[in-house]
């Protein structure tokens, strides 16, 4: 009994504070709110004896929300966020859809004929949920890895504004390096 | 998967573990006290960390325009919170708080935490110089914290576990300090960074007027402090485990040596201070990326390769 109300009320706060994000009125308070919204979820998944998937969910929600800080302070709005600003737009379509979505899942939550149990949960519940997900498609991951770092690598070299030739001269000979930003490495 | 060794404790036996938490952040700050005092050949030092917190316990305390209070305080307060949960998966001894299978991500995802704490900190005052202290704390942080993750990753592989417990009682004979010594080194490098201490305090710099704690005053400033004492002093205490072979020691009984060791531990931190300059957060990123990051890669890998021909 006081694990479905701790359950239930670790939703209820990642809901608030998700839907605190639109309410607030300054982006690192809207950035911190999320992050919220995603530790009450985390601690929810620890519920489910998923430990690993619930903590590294905080681990990593909190940290890509505290880079999210600065950048959305930097980037958003006219003012670069340091004032006061709206968290919303477009309002009346948002509701629209809003509502649309919400019916259409609570919907979806009520009518389906939710199968019943059948066989027992594994004993390590993560290494089943990693088999499930993974097992069959470990070739295509191996595969998809170095593609999309070989991606990202190519696309920084692509959009950067300067090159190795701007660095070390037409030669590439030029020691150290011609930086705008100081390195640490003595290069 | 609970250990057997270790037996889990009632809940109310945190309070211990919070007045031992305390009592080494108390004999952490002496320490820098006297060091401090000596650097100075000032007497008494010991005693300056109550002189200081009985001044900062009757000061005003300062308000800024516009401050956003509620993030503000949630900054400074969290620090010790923080240290507090960090200290629950530590076993001290064979008895244990919270007997968690992955004891080490908890850690991690905790030292993450106050990535977020420093920053507020800094953003909640409403002043530029906190500000720009709270960015670089994050600035460090980009930089420390992939070999510090890297570094906790070396025991757990070796340990073929996630549990604190688990990866103490993995040390039998054999330290993980002395054939994984890259990673204990990076390690304790990362707990000195999220405490904010010593080559990792330009975020509270006095070139940039105090820097996230620039507007802390009274009591606030006090729990913010007290907070990064008592983070070295869960760092140290999560050493004892991860690298140092738990309670393992000869006469004395587990629960001691652990606290022995992680005295000693928190001593070298606190000394270091004043023994190593300040990164800068600009360059540190380059070295924690080409240098720090590929030596916890390279140290993961031999750890990987010796457990491995272990079979």
């Amino acid at each position: 009994m006081s694990m479905a109300v701790g359950f239930g009320l670790l939703g209820l706060l990642a809901v608030l504070s998700g839907a605190a994000v639109f309410w607030v009125n300054s982006m690192a308070r809207a950035t911190y709110a999320l992050a919220l919204s995603f530790v009450a979820v985390g601690l929810q998944v620890l519920f489910l004896q998923q430990n690993y998937v619930g903590v590294v969910t905080i681990l990593m929600m909190v940290m890509e929300m505290a880079i999210m800080a600065v950048y959305m302070v930097m980037f958003m709005g006219m003012n670069p966020a340091l004032m006061p600003m709206s968290m919303v737009h477009s309002n009346k379509a948002a509701l629209g859809i809003a509502v649309a979505t919400f019916l259409a899942l609570a919907a979806g939550v009520l009518l389906i004929d939710w199968p019943t149990r059948r066989g027992t949960p594994a004993p390590d519940v993560t290494a089943a949920l990693g088999d499930a997900l993974m097992g069959s498609k470990m070739l295509v991951m191996v595969v998809t890895s170095p593609v999309m770092v070989a991606t990202i690598v190519a696309g920084i070299s692509l959009a950067q504004h300067r090159t190795r030739y701007d660095r070390f001269g037409d030669d590439l000979t030029q020691r150290p390096s011609h930086d705008t930003q100081p390195g640490g490495g003595g290069r | 998967m609970p250990d057997e060794a270790l037996r889990t404790l009632a809940p109310a036996w945190s309070a211990v573990a919070l007045l031992i938490l305390g009592a080494l952040t108390v004999a952490a700050s002496m320490l820098d006290g006297v060091l401090a005092a000596r650097s100075h050949g000032a007497p008494n030092g010991a005693v300056r960390p109550f002189g200081e917190a009985a001044r900062l316990m009757r000061q005003r305390r300062r308000t800024t325009v516009e401050a956003d209070t509620l993030l503000w305080r949630t900054g400074g307060a969290g620090l010790l919170v923080v240290a507090a949960l960090m200290v629950t998966v530590v076993p001290l001894g064979r008895w244990t708080l919270f007997d968690l299978d992955v004891g080490v991500v908890w850690f991690n995802a905790l030292d993450v935490v106050v990535w977020a704490l420093v920053w507020l900190t800094g953003w909640g005052a409403n002043s530029a110089h906190s500000l720009v202290g709270g960015y670089r704390f994050l600035a460090h942080g980009l930089g420390y914290e992939l070999p510090l993750m890297f570094a906790l990753v070396c025991p757990a592989i070796a340990a073929t576990s996630l549990n604190v417990g688990r990866v103490a009682a993995a040390q039998d004979g054999l330290w993980f300090a002395v054939w994984m010594p890259v990673a204990f080194v990076l390690f304790l490098l990362g707990v000195v960074a999220f405490s904010v201490w010593g080559p990792f305090s330009p975020a509270i710099g006095s070139d940039i007027a105090g820097g996230a704690r620039a507007e802390l005053s009274g009591v606030d400033r006090l729990v913010f402090e007290a907070g990064r004492y008592a983070l070295l002093a869960a760092g140290a205490a999560f050493a004892v485990p991860m690298f140092l072979g738990g309670g393992a020691g000869p006469l004395l009984p587990g629960w001691l040596w652990t606290l022995v060791k992680t005295l000693v531990v928190l001593g070298l931190l606190v000394w270091l201070r004043r023994r190593v300059p300040a990164a800068r957060p600009d360059t540190f990123m380059e070295v924690g990326w080409l240098v720090l990051l590929p030596a916890a890669l390279l140290q993961t890998l031999v750890v990987a390769v010796v457990v491995v021909g272990r079979g």
